[in-house]
């Protein structure tokens, strides 16, 4: 376990995020972080064949603080990590807006990129946001994806551990 | 048993609620009985809460199953596989 020199900053907010500012924030007064990834997810102007018009995103409030932080607290005690801003918003979003944001940093690349992708299959599966779509012919709720549930998976068969 | 009830995306719809403060019936001690407790209402709530429907529940804001106990007070929601990120 590492959590006593993890830096977390966990946030749910309508409001936009700029990325620049938040890797930034996790170097500033870091000299030990040689590393920082980060993973923004956008809304898409096309799912499951229709135009997207916008997005709807409800959340638990409350509830999605807690499982993003408890996501965040299991990928540090599986890699060594210096600091990790999760962002998610909600609210209306339209196409090309930004959504979430999941930002790593660590001394070396492997942990920071490793625990990038877990903190993102984990949030997809564990963390109470749903997606509506407004489309042409009016709105529809997003399905969840075998997929996301199997992204998930394989972080416990332990071939995807990096070493060190 | 007092216990306060949350739903969300199309499980509140499907209710037309998104929340509501309950007595259950001594015979409700589980998540899974909370569920079969509102189906018993019949209409939409048999339907929106249907056990052939993969919905997820959370007790206290904790991920659950039916299996979990609940407690004087405690908060249980229903609601669809979550679709963030």
């Amino acid at each position: 376990m590492f959590l006593g020199a993890l830096q977390m900053r966990v946030k749910v907010q309508a409001e936009d995020f700029d990325l620049g500012a938040e890797v930034a924030a996790l170097r500033i007064g870091h000299p030990e972080v040689g590393a920082v990834a980060a993973f923004v997810g956008a809304v898409r102007d096309l799912n499951d064949g229709s135009t997207v018009q916008s997005l709807e995103l409800e959340h638990y409030p409350g509830m999605t603080e807690r499982a993003l932080e408890a996501i965040v607290v299991r990928a540090a005690a599986r890699w060594e990590l210096a600091g990790v801003t999760v962002i998610h918003r909600y609210g209306t979003l339209l196409p090309t807006d930004q959504i979430v944001l999941v930002a790593v940093a660590s001394a070396h690349r492997g942990n920071a990129f490793a625990a990038c992708e877990f903190i993102m299959d984990y949030l997809k599966t564990e963390a109470p946001f749903w997606k509506k779509e407004g489309i042409e012919s009016g709105s529809r709720w997003v399905d969840a994806r075998e997929s996301d549930a199997q992204a998930r998976a394989r972080w416990h068969d332990g071939k995807t551990e990096p070493a060190g | 048993m007092n216990i306060e009830l949350r739903f969300f995306a199309s499980v509140r719809e499907a209710l037309g609620m998104s929340m509501e403060s309950a007595s259950v019936p001594d015979w409700v001690v589980t998540l899974g009985d909370v569920r079969a407790w509102l189906c018993q209402r019949g209409g939409i709530w048999a339907d929106a809460l249907a056990e052939t429907r993969p919905l997820r529940m959370a007790c206290d804001q904790e991920m659950s199953d039916a299996a979990t106990r609940i407690t004087p007070g405690c908060e249980v929601a229903f609601f669809p596989p979550v679709t963030g990120g």
